[in-house]
């Protein structure tokens, strides 16, 4: 398989799904949809059992070289995302499928309703959201960044009226973002002429324009990925919109910009990023980890303590920098890969969970959600795996994670960051069990509105169980990381196993 | 001062207007113009750079990114636009 298509794929079948789903009805729409979801999968294995082979694979689109050409490229970190993001969109395209089939509530009917606006949308994010993570040059990542931003925006307000007011302060922070992140890559193009990634880090130097490209980059980034204190655009936005569209969100598009920031970090500015920068990151991931907990905690809507949970788990992705930065070799990479991962499939988990709860009892009011344990125990299970891999409790993906973050906190004297991840640890469990707690009251429990319906707890329940379960993938990733090493990240030093 | 170095400048000046408008205004349609006005500005400082390579014929990688970034930032306005439409429209109905 030429490696045009192998890194085409990924990108090409949701935006030409994206068209079809726009122009057919909806026999076709359905069809189109089974069609992707296969592709998808079929295309994320291929470019997998490549990397693993061959180890990096890279092409130039249409055969142009940088700095005009596009250059898309697929190291191991890159194929873990785009795994990532096609097993999750796969289950969320699963759920949303019953959750927009079942109920007509603030859905306008008819082919053109907002329902069926979703799926076009949501294809094109789901795209942009490859090319993202397989594209080489910062231009071009540019254009996925506005991409997955816009596609963000309005999906947001397909949950109608009340979402519009948060789906416009998103927008309005996703375009300052993207705007910075612009006038970055304009300096970078003024000042060495490249645009592509590895190009950028060969000819890097610490002069004014770069010091000025990488601080209008990196702080445009950490406000796409919410990092505390820029994370107030984040719960409205998140548990505003419609349930499949939360989880997509939270699990996916996050990680996008975060993935962004880490690759500039280790592969463009390595001259520009001392030890005392990277610690400076940490500090604002923990600040992240201990402030978002603690408002997950005072939530009252389940959605946004979910939501809230989300900042929370940001912060351990930037705790990556402080423990990597400099090292030769470091285990942190991979406890992020480990905690990307695991926090995706969780948190799609818990939000698809509560939107089946949401359509049962027509809340998300905590309080309402008295013994859901008993009279929607579907998804109230699927929440509550959910909610144990976040915590952190073993086997699940983010167990591993954390315990990577502590040896590598260990491994590097930076003892520090031991408490913060301990604390956030106890949090976790406190805003989860003050959920899980009230689902198992069965004291004034009243029944659902509606029964649950299986369709929407099944790929909720799928995926809570994967996260609980990737430890045992733990082979799996060390060898794509090490077979096709991202440049610039260091070399990880022993794995889990 | 050279005309690219004006270019550079003039295009410094309308990020910082854009900037201003899009974050102190209060209409929605005056922030989505100063958002217009950002990109502008930052179009005017790549096209500027495209005086850096020497010679007659300047460099046309920057005339590319910014007919891109053009497309990028009209389908933003659309979207934007949209929003605030519905958004005045659904204040209207309540005020009535």
């Amino acid at each position: 398989m030429s490696d045009a298509v192998l890194l085409g794929a990924p990108v090409l079948l949701p935006l030409a799904a994206a068209v079809l789903a726009f122009a057919g009805g909806d026999r076709l729409r359905r069809g189109v949809t089974v069609a992707l979801c296969a592709g998808l999968a079929l295309a994320a294995a291929l470019l997998a059992g490549a990397a693993w082979n061959r180890g990096v694979i890279t092409h130039h689109v249409g055969g142009w070289l940088p700095p005009l050409g596009i250059l898309l490229r697929a190291d191991g970190l890159a194929v873990l995302m785009v795994i990532m993001n096609t097993a999750v969109g796969i289950a969320v395209s699963v759920f949303a499928a019953g959750y927009f089939g079942g109920h007509d509530e603030g859905h306008a009917a008819g082919p053109h309703g907002r329902t069926a606006l979703f799926w076009p949308v949501w294809f094109m994010l789901w795209g942009a959201l490859n090319a993202l993570f397989l594209s080489g040059d910062v231009f071009n990542l540019y254009v996925t960044l506005e991409l997955v931003g816009l596609s963000g925006v309005a999906l947001i307000s397909l949950a109608g009226t009340k979402a519009w007011p948060a789906a416009m302060r998103y927008l309005f922070v996703s375009l300052l973002a993207s705007l910075s992140y612009l006038l970055g890559t304009a300096l970078l193009y003024g000042q060495f002429g490249v645009l592509d990634l590895a190009g950028l880090g060969r000819a890097m130097a610490d002069v004014p324009a770069a010091r000025a490209a990488a601080a209008l980059m990196f702080v445009g980034l950490a406000a796409k990925t919410a990092l505390v204190p820029l994370h107030a655009w984040l719960p409205p936005a998140h548990a505003g919109a419609p349930a499949p569209v939360s989880a997509v969100l939270s699990a996916l598009v996050i990680k996008g910009s975060f993935y962004l920031f880490l690759r500039l970090w280790f592969q463009v500015f390595p001259v520009l990023t001392p030890a005392v920068l990277a610690q400076a990151v940490g500090l604002f991931g923990s600040a992240a980890i201990l402030w978002g907990s603690a408002l997950a905690l005072r939530q009252s809507r389940l959605k946004m303590v979910v939501a809230y949970s989300t900042v929370a788990q940001v912060g351990y992705l930037f705790l990556l920098f402080p423990l990597a930065t400099g090292a030769a070799a470091s285990v942190a990479p991979l406890a992020i890969a480990f905690h990307a991962v695991s926090h995706a499939c969780a948190k799609a988990a818990m939000f698809m969970a509560a939107g089946g709860l949401m359509l049962a009892y027509g809340t998300d009011d905590i309080r309402a959600l008295r013994g859901a344990a008993v009279q929607a125990s579907a998804p109230a299970l699927a929440f509550a795996i959910g909610a144990m891999v976040l915590i952190g409790l073993p086997p699940g993906g983010n167990f591993t994670a954390k315990w990577l973050l502590l040896s590598a906190s260990i491994d590097t004297g930076q003892w520090w960051w031991i408490p913060v991840i301990a604390a956030g640890t106890l949090l976790a469990s406190g805003y989860l069990f003050r959920v899980l707690t009230v689902f198992m009251e069965s004291s004034g429990s009243a029944a659902p509105a509606s029964a649950p319906r299986v369709s929407l707890a099944a790929p909720a329940l799928v995926l809570a169980v994967a996260a609980l379960l990737l430890a045992l993938a733990a082979p799996a990733v060390t060898g794509v990381l090490e077979r096709a090493p991202a440049v610039g990240l260091p070399a990880l030093a022993g794995g889990p196993s | 001062m050279t005309p690219a170095l004006l270019y550079g400048l003039s295009g410094a000046l309308l990020v910082a207007i854009g900037l201003t408008g899009a974050i102190a205004s209060r209409s929605l349609v005056r922030r989505i113009l100063g958002f217009n006005v950002l990109g502008s500005g930052a179009f005017v400082i790549i096209i500027a750079f495209a005086r850096r390579v020497a010679g007659p014929v300047p460099d046309p990688v920057s005339h590319a990114l910014v007919l891109t970034g053009i497309v990028v930032t009209v389908s933003a306005t659309a979207v934007a636009l949209a929003l605030a439409v519905r958004l005045g429209d659904e204040e209207d109905g309540r005020h009535e």
